[in-house]
């Protein structure tokens, strides 16, 4: 079979059980809809939080992202997988037992205040889109390039699946879906992983094998890693610290994720679907658990994704080049503009005289017709020999798009290491359930914020239960068509919007939540105010360097740390003006002091 | 509990960020030991962390419980079931 019948194959059988979960778990009231009925076990919690987790980030960039960057990609998984540190210790427990419906619901009720609610329902409502974009390009991606179909199309079949079993089965339906789809995904993750670990250093388990011999060489993998990105002009592997990843900066985004982690509320809201506190304890443990796996192979794909691409790409002429290329050179992903000589050069930015002969690049938020006109002018170049046309190197090199696209590395890796094609079928099953899971997470934030907050909590508080379900599933069936459109139109490429979601959840949320269970003091206008300017901060900082052009002033950090930052300033702000305005009431003071007591 | 975060802070932050240079010097079988704190030591460290702290406060709770118990008269099971629907609203 070919790897397009595998994939149908795949995607199908998975897209059946998604569905059919669904039908099985739809439910007919509101604390189903948005808790699950508070009665998911503590392992299957977990489950169900890693996949919510790991999204089309995790799953397709992240790995792109370490090979890349080598030992800062590492920040990326520190400070996503220290931010449950966090939640586990000071969050989750408190918010248990607590026992609200949604995040914005216990900052509301917290600081007894429907100005307190909106902010953070706006920030809910914020990050989960900014986080949704992402996802649904991640579909799109995967479609678009294992079934050919058009990205567009991709998207609308994604959001089409993510429609059906969201409005059908609330939280309870999104659940057991997503505990489907973590035994999807691990499993698209592990097997190719294992399968290039025994392939490239005869060691089964990839995290050892990362660190052991190449088959036949009596050199490590990441020493020869190390030699080839010296002699090719690329910045070392494993030292830290090179290039704009200063420690300050390392340090920032490090933070910045761990909080921003902490602070999401689609993970804060999977604490509240489970019977006890101690249930919520010990789901915050199987959870990490279950996301290690995927993280702690990661790494270990990234440095095998290197060494191979490097390996199939350089010095090769077009007869040699593999077809894994072939296939990721029609998405524009990957570009091969050729100096003339027939072979593949690739070189990287820290050796200027090389950086000039680098032949790889990719195509970015260029149009098709803008690569076809660039190719155009580079053959003509090469042709009249530098007489006329241009040179479309020194064109693309001036864009910033040297190399090729990171999403493609995993995705690609299997097929570098020519690995069985129902493998290479698995893994885009396994990005789409990634992509599907965190999506479907973030909807259910988007649907029970604006039902529960803001239309019973506030609007219509005698509103009955039948008609906030019927409120909650119209606003999950407008966001996922939102979402859609966020998917065929994206804004920016699937990390880094992910990245700005979690700076501004640090600055908002964590801070937020902190305070209002570690303090009885604080009251509700600092937090508010802290909150307010927290995001200001954040969002205004993020805005103009990315799109303003805005030089990174505050001590050369860049907009994916800053909201460690804006976290600080929301700390500062509500602790300046804690003093100046009145305690909580009573009434709140009891409910802080009971969410605190042991649950008996 | 203030242990744990301190623990979390120098595992995550300190050997995978700080001082990841410096141990970087150091080898840990085929890995610099820096690069290894970062991309593979802290989340184990992780891990362990948040099952130690769930241990240690069930525990807690269990003796939390069990002092009340000695203490008071048991809570009869309608009152507790009362407390738990009320935080549940």
């Amino acid at each position: 079979m070919t790897v397009e019948a595998w994939t149908y194959l795949f995607v199908g059988l998975t897209f059946g059980l998604y569905l059919l979960i669904a039908w099985v778990s739809r439910v007919r009231d509101t604390h189903g809809f948005y808790v699950a009925g508070r009665g998911v076990p503590a392992a299957a919690n977990g489950m169900a939080t890693a996949a919510d987790w790991m999204s089309a980030a995790s799953f397709i960039s992240m790995a792109g992202l370490i090979s890349t960057l080598g030992y800062a990609g590492g920040m990326y998984l520190m400070g996503w997988t220290g931010g449950y540190v966090l939640l586990a210790l000071l969050l989750a427990p408190y918010l248990r037992k607590a026992g609200r419906f949604t995040v914005p619901d216990f900052v509301g009720d917290r600081y007894d205040s429907s100005v307190a609610r909106v902010v953070a329902v706006v920030c809910a409502i914020f990050i989960s889109f900014t986080y949704v974009a992402g996802q649904m390009r991640g579909v799109g991606i995967v479609f678009s390039s294992f079934l050919g179909v058009d990205v567009n199309v991709g998207v609308v079949i994604g959001v089409a699946i993510v429609f059906i079993y969201a409005t059908l089965g609330g939280m309870k339906g999104i659940t057991w879906t997503q505990v489907a789809q973590y035994w999807v995904l691990i499993t698209a993750f592990l097997i190719p992983a294992v399968a290039i670990s025994i392939k490239l250093t005869g060691m089964p388990v990839p995290q050892v094998g990362m660190g052991g011999e190449l088959v036949g060489q009596s050199v490590t993998l990441l020493d020869k890693l190390n030699e080839i990105h010296e002699r090719l002009g690329f910045a070392s592997y494993t030292e830290p610290f090179v290039g704009s990843w200063n420690k300050l900066n390392v340090f920032c985004v490090v933070l910045a994720l761990m909080a921003g982690t902490a602070g999401l509320p689609h993970v804060i809201v999977r604490f509240y679907t489970v019977k006890s506190v101690r249930a919520a304890r010990a789901s915050a443990f199987w959870a990490l658990l279950f996301i290690s796996l995927l993280y702690l192979t990661a790494p270990a794909t990234a440095a095998f994704a290197r060494y191979y691409m490097i390996e199939s790409l350089h010095g090769k002429t077009e007869a040699e080049l593999p077809t894994w290329y072939e296939r990721w050179a029609k998405t524009g992903l990957i570009i091969w503009l050729d100096d003339g000589d027939g072979r593949v050069e690739y070189f990287g930015a820290q050796n200027p005289e090389l950086a000039q002969q680098n032949e790889i690049f990719r195509r970015g938020k260029l149009g098709a017709e803008e690569v076809a006109d660039i190719r155009v002018a580079h053959q003509k170049w090469i042709d009249t020999e530098g007489v006329a046309g241009t040179d479309g190197r020194a064109a693309l090199r001036e864009r910033g798009l040297s190399g090729p696209d990171r999403d493609i590395i995993v995705l690609a890796t299997p097929e570098m290491a020519e690995l069985a094609s129902w493998i290479i079928a698995l893994v885009a099953a396994g990005g789409l359930a990634a992509a599907l899971s965190t999506a479907s997470g973030l909807l259910l934030v988007i649907s029970s914020s604006v039902s529960h907050d803001i239309y019973y909590r506030i609007i219509n508080p005698s509103a009955s239960d039948g008609s906030r379900l019927v409120v909650g599933r119209t606003t999950i069936g407008i966001a996922v068509v939102v979402a859609g459109l966020f998917g065929i139109f994206p804004p920016g490429f699937v990390s880094q919007v992910v990245a700005f979601a979690f700076g501004l959840a640090a600055a908002s949320f964590f801070p937020a939540i902190v305070m209002g269970i570690f303090s009885r003091r604080v009251g509700t206008i600092p937090a508010v105010m802290g909150m307010l300017s927290g995001v200001a901060f954040t969002a205004w900082y993020i805005i103009m360097s990315v799109y303003g052009s805005m030089e990174p002033w505050c001590f050369g950090i860049g907009p994916q740390g800053i909201g460690v930052i804006g976290m600080a300033i929301n700390f500062i702000v509500t602790a300046l003006l804690t003093p100046i305005f009145p305690r909580p009431s009573d009434a709140v003071d009891a409910m802080i002091q009971e969410f605190r007591r042991p649950e008996l | 509990m203030a242990i744990l975060l301190a623990v979390w802070a120098v595992a995550g932050l300190g050997c995978g960020v700080l001082f990841a240079d410096a141990l970087n010097a150091l080898r840990l079988g085929g890995f610099p030991l820096g690069f290894w704190f970062a991309q593979q030591g802290s989340i184990v460290i992780f891990v362990i962390l948040i099952l130690v702290y769930a241990v240690l406060l069930n525990r807690l709770d269990d003796r939390y419980r069990a002092d009340l118990a000695s203490s008071e008269p048991p809570l009869d099971e309608a009152g507790s079931e009362a407390e738990r629907s009320g935080d549940d609203r």
